[in-house]
């Protein structure tokens, strides 16, 4: 009973603790125990896996037990592992084979059938692990092609468990490597399911389609009235199954029917979920396959309509992106835009109609850019209509703002300007500030037309925009504040501290609320400076100053330095604060709002002003969506790929543009909730500077590749250390002597030569990884201070020449490699030995882990070879000495937050502590810092600079180890390893 | 604040520091938006069963089992807009329902529906068929089970139904073998 507790309710802190108990329990003789205490390691394995990793064997061990239960439930397990790793267990293939063939031969016991089916569960479990198992695998979807064909056959009998078995059969016929007799009996299996009576075989028949049609889209023509049939089924949900899978076989011939069917469903189905779905499928399919112009904009005219707000960002912003950048021929283009733009005058006509907001801001940006177009549509006029749906109260601000944008866009082309002088007059009185500000924009550009004409240029949102985030044009301002004694900018970083000691010093204890908030938007405010100044490259007022120095166009030129300098002048002081007043004068008002209120009631006024600026921010993001400069152009195909090509770039330039916005704010920022948006620009801009290549600024790029000097550095000090050892190593040997001779002879000479180095890296013996006739492929570490080398030898036996070899190792999981010398080789001679090298790094602390990899050749007469080999790699190999004084201990010993604690036994306890001294010294490469009486202190780091500090006291027999490190795995597995160590000496 | 990915099983959920974060900001919108993002990084797929429901035509519920962290009062919601879906739907439309981002699988025993969601990595009949194999293990223990012999003796149904599944995951549907345990306690019990 315990033991099923433990497995229900158990806190991850714990499990040290018992741990050892729960491992006894697997020896017990009762199954029922066995197979509980199995069920409890599986819950850690679920909490915590690296503190059960250890016992890897033990589950090897349940796997084989005498009782159906105890292998079922480690099962389990392996599912798990297996998902997360299929490679790790390939090995294990035939014992599931094996397995799944005694329980559908009905090897188990009676009480195990339900309904006459043996053990129904287990044998679904083990289809899904061969599944998982044979994925893209030949080799071991081979070992399983007979017990599946076995349980195709055995699962005849008409009862609806059997059918469960048969569907889980078929996915994984379909989804391991293919063979043709197996896929023709599993498609026979489906035409069961799907002509069958029975509603709930229909569902699974459909959704068994789904998968297999992926692979064989003929498969959906053989079943096709029933496709049909189905999708005027009165059942919603057998519909929805049906959708899904014309969804997958959707080609440009059939599009306009099955999104015809899609908005239907649409129309009835009230769910959220589903309508954000489908709604997301249709228009990934409208923009891949569309056939025109017109049906284009009416769909995602339903699209936008239908799916309301609700509907994904991504799917607006690719359609403005879609309709900005065009396809490859101008004219469709224009004429697409165009169509969009009368299809929105007309819905717009159409009175006492709610649209979404979402579909608003679509709207008003389209007509924005492209109402230009129209000939016989004045500007005005739809001036006028924006005016109406301005002050429609339904609006958000946030809409209002893509609105006002627009409407900010036309007045450059309008005659009249009557509706423009209403609207700025309503507005500059409006209590949002937000659409304030605008107003106040509004009308400073329209005194000045020629300077409103150069910035608000017509149908130009596709141009390059430079924009300067360094700020240069700030300089001259920032220096005169200086010169004035203002106090400097204080990065984020320096201001929080000093905050901090602060409040130590005094302890404001009534203020604590007011503290807390300030502190709160002292964090959130730089976000908003950098925001500003990034845009303020747009900003219109800027464009005042330095008309020369920027080039500008396009929208969203409306917020920016204006909106934000107060607050960095806030920063800056109140010196500048008070010069800043005749400066500003535009937004005086603002800045007055901001400097009275500051004093009295800051976290009110910086709470509203926040959610502002994530308003603002967030329209801000939306508008940089689209105004981003990726050349999709139509072929929407691309646009999958694309996000895959991005996804590297999206996250450098997360970390680069936390780094390049002024402090780290912006990842504070970005933790938060719109991360959203953030994650969307970025992706945009990382595509941007992927094609484009223009640099979004220095700064960006800079700190982008100072993430990766590090790394980079140590690979060249790495190589510059050992110049020698390379050219060594890099020797090439020949041997006149047969050819298995050859191989270990010129490992010997191999090997001998290296030792002749005077290089004081420790390293492996040579240790052969794979060989055949023709090629052996040898490897050896060497420990260097700053990575671990890999080196492998690849030695040619046979008495020809080979060509294009090519030694690569696949990048895994946990590890970064980099290739230290050329991994590929035009030619090499008969009976030579050749080396490569490669440095490793580990990236995520694990006790072990497999580096695979293979070897390319081509012999003479062009006949490509390739060897597979796999090394194993241990922490070790990434633990080095710490050499640091006892002071230095102590200070990293407090600043570490992950300590784990342990205590071994050990048997003679005078010699215990320098014997384990020595022990973990010579073993685990730890540096001895001090001994102080019975209490030892040791320093490791793991590569490339994870320090790991252990304390160690010795009392009576029992050793107390406690570690602390900053990274939260890696004292657990060190304890792991040191335990092995001590209780092995 | 740190959002840490939910480890399954862990009694931290999203829906918690959703709670903290709304208070925090004071904005729903960002709070939905926060929700949003964490929806599209929460590791997917971990769990198989997500509940385990008896409810009576009534509504009212007999026997509930999460395997996922869900507040209270959103439990009875979702178990009122479970029952109100399985009722509306006829016998001879299907027993899986899609509901929100999982499937809904149930099944009817006179007046007591047994309701299970699942993720849609789960094979649907082999869940309909072990609710009818949890409810012939009822059958057994119980000699023709009832409506009131679960109201009655839920501590026994509930142990029944820990042998069955753990996790997320079926782990026994040998018949024999879940009774013994509970059959150990009614002897220990009446000596």
């Amino acid at each position: 009973m315990a033991l099923t507790i433990v497995s229900q309710i158990f806190p991850r802190e714990m499990i040290p603790a018992v741990l050892p108990l729960i491992e006894d329990k697997l020896q017990h003789s009762k199954e029922i125990i066995r197979r509980k205490a199995v069920l409890a390691l599986y819950k850690f394995h679920l909490i915590a896996p690296n503190q059960v990793q250890h016992i890897h064997i033990k589950f090897r061990k349940a796997l084989c037990d005498r009782d159906v239960g105890v292998m079922a439930a480690s099962l389990h397990i392996y599912l798990r592992m297996i998902k997360e790793n299929s490679s790790g267990y390939k090995d294990l293939t035939g014992s599931f084979v094996a397995i799944l063939k005694q329980v559908v031969g009905g090897k188990l016991p009676i009480d195990f059938n339900y309904h006459s089916v043996p053990a129904p569960w287990l044998q679904i479990q083990l289809l899904r692990i061969l599944r998982l198992l044979g994925k893209d695998d030949q080799r071991t979807s081979e070992l399983m092609y007979d017990v599946l064909d076995e349980s195709l056959r055995r699962a005849e009998l008409n009862h609806n468990v059997t059918y469960a078995i048969l569907f889980e059969c078929v996915h994984t016929v379909y989804s391991i490597y293919p063979k043709l007799e197996l896929l023709e009996k599993a498609a026979k299996c489906i035409g069961k399911f799907v002509l069958s009576p029975k509603i709930n075989l229909k569902y699974l028949g459909l959704k068994a389609l789904t998968y297999v049609i992926q692979q064989d889209p003929s498969l959906a023509l053989q079943h096709q009235m029933t496709i049909i049939e189905c999708l005027d089924h009165p059942d919603p949900i057998v519909k929805r199954e049906t959708l899904e899978l014309l969804y997958r076989i959707t080609n440009a011939q059939n599009i306009t029917v099955i999104v015809h069917k899609m908005l239907e469903y649409l129309h009835q189905s009230k769910e959220e979920y589903i309508i954000i779905n489908l709604v997301g499928k249709i228009a990934e399919l409208a923009e891949k396959y569309a056939p025109d112009n017109a049906w284009f904009i009416q769909t995602m005219n339903a699209v936008f309509s239908v799916g309301g707000d609700v509907i994904h960002p991504d799917i607006p912003n690719n359609f403005l992106r879609l309709l900005a950048e065009g396809f490859d021929d101008e004219i469709e283009d224009q004429q697409l835009r165009l169509y969009a733009v009368q299809s929105y005058l007309t819905l717009l006509d159409v009175e006492n109609v709610f649209y979404p907001q979402k579909f608003i801001q679509v709207m008003s940006w389209v007509l924005g850019e492209y109402s230009c177009l129209l000939d016989k549509e004045m500007p005005e006029e739809v001036i006028t209509k924006l005016y109406k749906l301005l002050m429609n109260n339904s609006i958000s601000s946030e809409t209002k703002a893509w609105l006002i944008s627009a409407v900010t866009k036309l007045i450059p082309q309008a005659h009249s300007s009557n509706m423009v002088e209403k609207l700025i007059q309503e507005f500059t009185v409006s209590l949002d500030t937000c659409m304030r500000q605008h107003a106040f924009e509004l009308k400073h550009l329209q005194e000045n037309m020629e300077l409103m004409k150069s910035l608000l240029p017509v149908d130009k949102s596709c141009e390059d925009m430079v924009i300067d985030s360094s700020l240069s044009f700030l300089d001259g301002f920032v220096a005169e504040g200086l010169s004035q004694g203002a106090a400097p900018y204080k990065p984020h970083h320096q201001r929080q501290e000093e905050k901090f000691s602060q409040d130590k010093v005094l302890n404001f204890e009534p203020y604590g609320l007011s503290f807390s908030s300030s502190g709160f938007t002292g964090r959130q405010s730089p976000a908003g400076i950098s925001l500003g100044s990034d845009i303020s490259g747009n900003s219109a007022e800027t464009g005042l100053k330095e008309t020369n120095s920027l080039k500008l166009e396009g929208i969203k030129k409306l917020w920016g330095k204006e909106g934000y300098l107060p607050k960095k002048e806030n920063k800056l002081g109140d010196e500048i604060e008070a010069q800043a007043i005749p400066q500003e004068n535009v937004i005086m008002e603002n800045v007055d709002q901001t400097i009275t209120k500051k004093d009295k009631s800051q976290s009110l006024t910086q709470s509203k002003e926040e959610k502002e600026k994530q308003l603002l921010a967030s329209s801000l993001f939306v508008g940089l969506g689209s105004e981003s400069t990726i050349s999709l152009l139509g072929k929407a195909d691309n646009i999958s790929q694309f996000r895959k090509k991005s996804k590297v770039k999206e996250i450098k330039s997360g970390e680069a543009s936390a780094h390049s916005m002024t402090g780290s704010s912006f990842s504070s920022l970005s933790n938060e909730s719109y991360e959203d948006y953030y994650l969307d620009t970025l992706q945009d801009r990382g595509d941007k500077e992927l094609i484009k290549k223009i640099s979004f600024n220095s700064e960006l790029l800079d700190s982008q590749s100072l993430t990766e000097l590090p790394v980079v550095e140590k690979l060249s000090s790495c190589s510059l250390s050992a110049p020698s050892l390379f050219a060594d190593s890099n020797m090439e040997i020949f041997q006149p002597s047969q050819s298995t001779a050859a191989s270990v002879a010129s490992e010997i000479s191999l090997v001998s030569s290296l030792s002749e180095d005077p290089t004081e890296h420790l390293r492996s013996d040579l240790k052969e990884v794979c060989n055949n006739e023709t090629i052996s492929v040898s490897f050896y570490k060497i420990w260097k201070d700053d990575c671990l080398l890999m080196v492998s030898s690849v030695c040619n036996k046979s008495s020809s020449e080979l060509k294009s070899i090519n030694l690569e190792i696949v990048s895994a999981e946990n590890f970064k490699i980099t290739e230290q010398l050329g991994s590929c080789l035009p030619v090499m001679e008969a009976e030579s030995t050749k080396s490569f090298q490669h440095s490793v790094q580990m990236e995520k602390p694990c006790t072990e882990g497999i580096l695979s990899g293979f070897v390319k050749y081509q012999i003479v007469d062009n006949h490509s070879f390739q060897l597979e080999f796999s090394v194993t790699l241990s922490l070790l190999d990434f633990i080095r000495p710490l050499k640091i004084s006892t002071e230095d201990f102590g200070k990293l010993w407090l600043s570490f937050a992950n300590d784990v604690k342990q205590n071994i036994k050990v048997s003679d306890s005078r010699a215990a502590l320098p014997s384990a001294l020595k022990t973990l010294q010579q073993n685990l490469r730890l540096h001895v810092v001090d001994i102080i009486g019975n209490e030892g202190l040791l320093a490791c780091q793991l590569l490339p600079s994870i320090p790991c500090l252990l304390h160690f006291r010795v009392h009576a027999d029992v050793l107390a180890l406690w570690f602390r490190s900053s990274c939260s795995a890696l004292p657990d597995y060190l304890l792991y390893q040191c335990q092995k160590v001590i209780e092995g000496s | 604040m740190e959002v840490k990915l939910c480890v399954p099983g862990h009694i931290y959920s999203v829906t918690e520091d959703l709670d903290s974060c709304d208070k925090l900001r004071g904005s729903t919108t960002l709070a939905i938006n926060f929700y949003l993002y964490l929806e599209r990084y929460r590791p997917k797929g971990k769990k198989m069963i997500k509940f385990f429901l008896m409810v009576n035509k009534q509504g009212q519920t007999r026997l509930s089992k999460y395997y996922e962290h869900m507040e209270m009062n959103k439990r009875t919601l979702l178990e009122t807009e479970v029952i109100k879906s399985c009722l509306s739907r006829s016998s001879e439309q299907c027993s899986f329902i899609e509901y929100k981002d999982f499937k809904l699988i149930y099944r009817q025993y006179a007046a007591l529906f047994i309701v299970v969601g699942v993720n849609d990595t789960e094979n649907e009949m082999a869940i309909y068929e072990f609710i009818h194999n949890f409810v012939e293990v009822l059958d057994e223990y119980f000699s023709r089970v009832s409506e009131l012999d679960i109201m009655f003796n839920l501590d026994k149904v509930h142990i029944i139904l820990d042998e069955m599944v753990l996790n997320g995951c079926i782990v026994e549907t040998n018949r024999a073998r879940i009774l013994a345990p509970l059959l150990i306690f009614d002897k220990m019990s009446e000596s």
